[in-house]
């Protein structure tokens, strides 16, 4: 009896310092991602000096090539790449609850900034300088948009394939039709193409 | 009523935006056109503006901007969540099949063709904004009275720096700035 009580003594130990290991593991993975998410500005690809500063040197979550794995794939999977990046070192380092902390993690501090600009900007934006001002902002915004689709464009279009599958992208979307179907037009002409390779 | 719709157009933003921030553009405008109501006089381009130069991703920071001009506070939470939800649940299984399906050939098939489609997409978009910040009157007046010279003069300056390999690394916050003072200025005179 007092074996089979001093056993379950011990396995209550041991369960309630692993527990406190996990919260602590996570808690972790959220401060790191907080932290990365705070820091970055832009587009997802910011966060890779953040990365492999927070996560390889720092905590040592990840090798250099396995978080150039998760990035590239981070791309492919639907959503935001920072966010999805952030979710794949989380799974890997604390499975589903890891994921979770990672993904709160690397939204707070952009949610929070963004509160604080829009509710005092959008009080002032009808303000005739304001709004002179963000005409020039708009310019700007125009010019660095179509240096990024260039960017993409060398990227992503490597023969004629790409070319007509990104004209029809660009006309679908001109003429107003859902950007659904733009991503389905090209799932479809991807396996089509990959069938007639073979 | 308000959060159902924003929870459902963001939501499916997240599950249909392949290929970063700017995949989220063409998804924002098409809400932007269905609820006028929601944004008031905010633009596309305004968005992007704002979501360029706070911290975060960008996609990230658009659907919470657009859920706040939406509605509030809370507005800005559900569209937030609604923009990852897709995200946490497609990454984590994609994580856990990672080791079975690393090399699959039809998962290469379907994005080769998806990354040209989407490409295109995005230069959708991206004419909308250039359209929107270019051509200010109205065309039924006619294109030379429509458009806006000094601000296609400025397009093609900040363009032209923004394009050489020495001011690469630049913040876009920088270029902002400077649109924001050069506009006002003009705006004065």
């Amino acid at each position: 009896m007092v074996r089979v009580l001093g056993e379950l003594w011990g396995f209550m130990e041991e369960k309630k310092l692993s527990h406190r290991v996990f919260m602590k593991n996570l808690w972790e993975i959220f401060v790191s991602f907080l932290k990365i998410g705070a820091l970055m500005f832009g587009s997802g690809y910011t966060m890779l000096p953040l990365l492999s500063h927070e996560i390889v040197e720092r905590r040592g979550w990840v090798t250099d090539e396995e978080m150039l794995d998760y990035f590239a794939l981070a791309q492919c999977a639907p959503g935001v790449i920072a966010v999805n990046t952030a979710i794949f070192i989380g799974q890997k380092r604390g499975g589903w609850a890891g994921g979770l902390s990672a993904l709160l993690g690397v939204i707070t501090a952009p949610i929070l900034a963004i509160l604080l600009v829009a509710i005092v900007l959008l009080q002032f934006w009808d303000n005739p300088i304001v709004v002179s001002a963000f005409n020039g902002v708009r310019v700007a915004v125009a010019a660095l948009i179509t240096t990024a689709v260039i960017r993409l464009f060398r990227a992503n279009v490597k023969n004629w394939f790409g070319i007509a599958l990104c004209v029809v992208g660009f006309l679908i979307a001109v003429f107003g039709l859902s950007p659904i179907l733009v991503v389905a037009v090209g799932i479809a002409a991807g396996l089509v193409a990959g069938r007639v390779r073979k | 009523m308000t959060y159902l719709l924003l929870f459902l157009e963001f939501f499916q933003t997240g599950l249909f935006s392949v290929g970063g921030g700017y995949a989220t553009l063409p998804f924002l405008q098409k809400i932007m056109e269905r609820y006028p109501d929601w944004f008031g006089s905010i633009q596309l381009a305004d968005i992007a503006a704002i979501a360029e130069t706070t911290p975060g991703p960008v996609g990230v920071n658009a659907a919470t901007f657009a859920g706040y001009s939406a509605a509030g506070v809370p507005g800005a939470l559900v569209a937030t969540f609604a923009l990852v939800l897709p995200s946490f649940i497609i990454v984590s299984l994609i994580a856990r099949a990672l080791e079975k399906y690393r090399e699959n050939k039809l998962v290469c098939d379907v994005f080769s063709g998806l990354r040209p489609a989407v490409t295109g997409l995005i230069a959708a978009a991206a004419w909308s904004v250039i359209h929107a910040a270019l051509v200010t009157g109205s065309l039924a007046d006619g294109f030379w009275q429509a458009i806006d010279w000094k601000n296609i003069v400025l397009f093609f300056v900040f363009f032209g720096l923004m394009m050489l390999k020495k001011l690469k690394n630049v913040h876009p916050v920088f270029f902002f700035i400077a649109g924001g003072a050069v506009g006002a200025v003009l705006g004065l005179i």
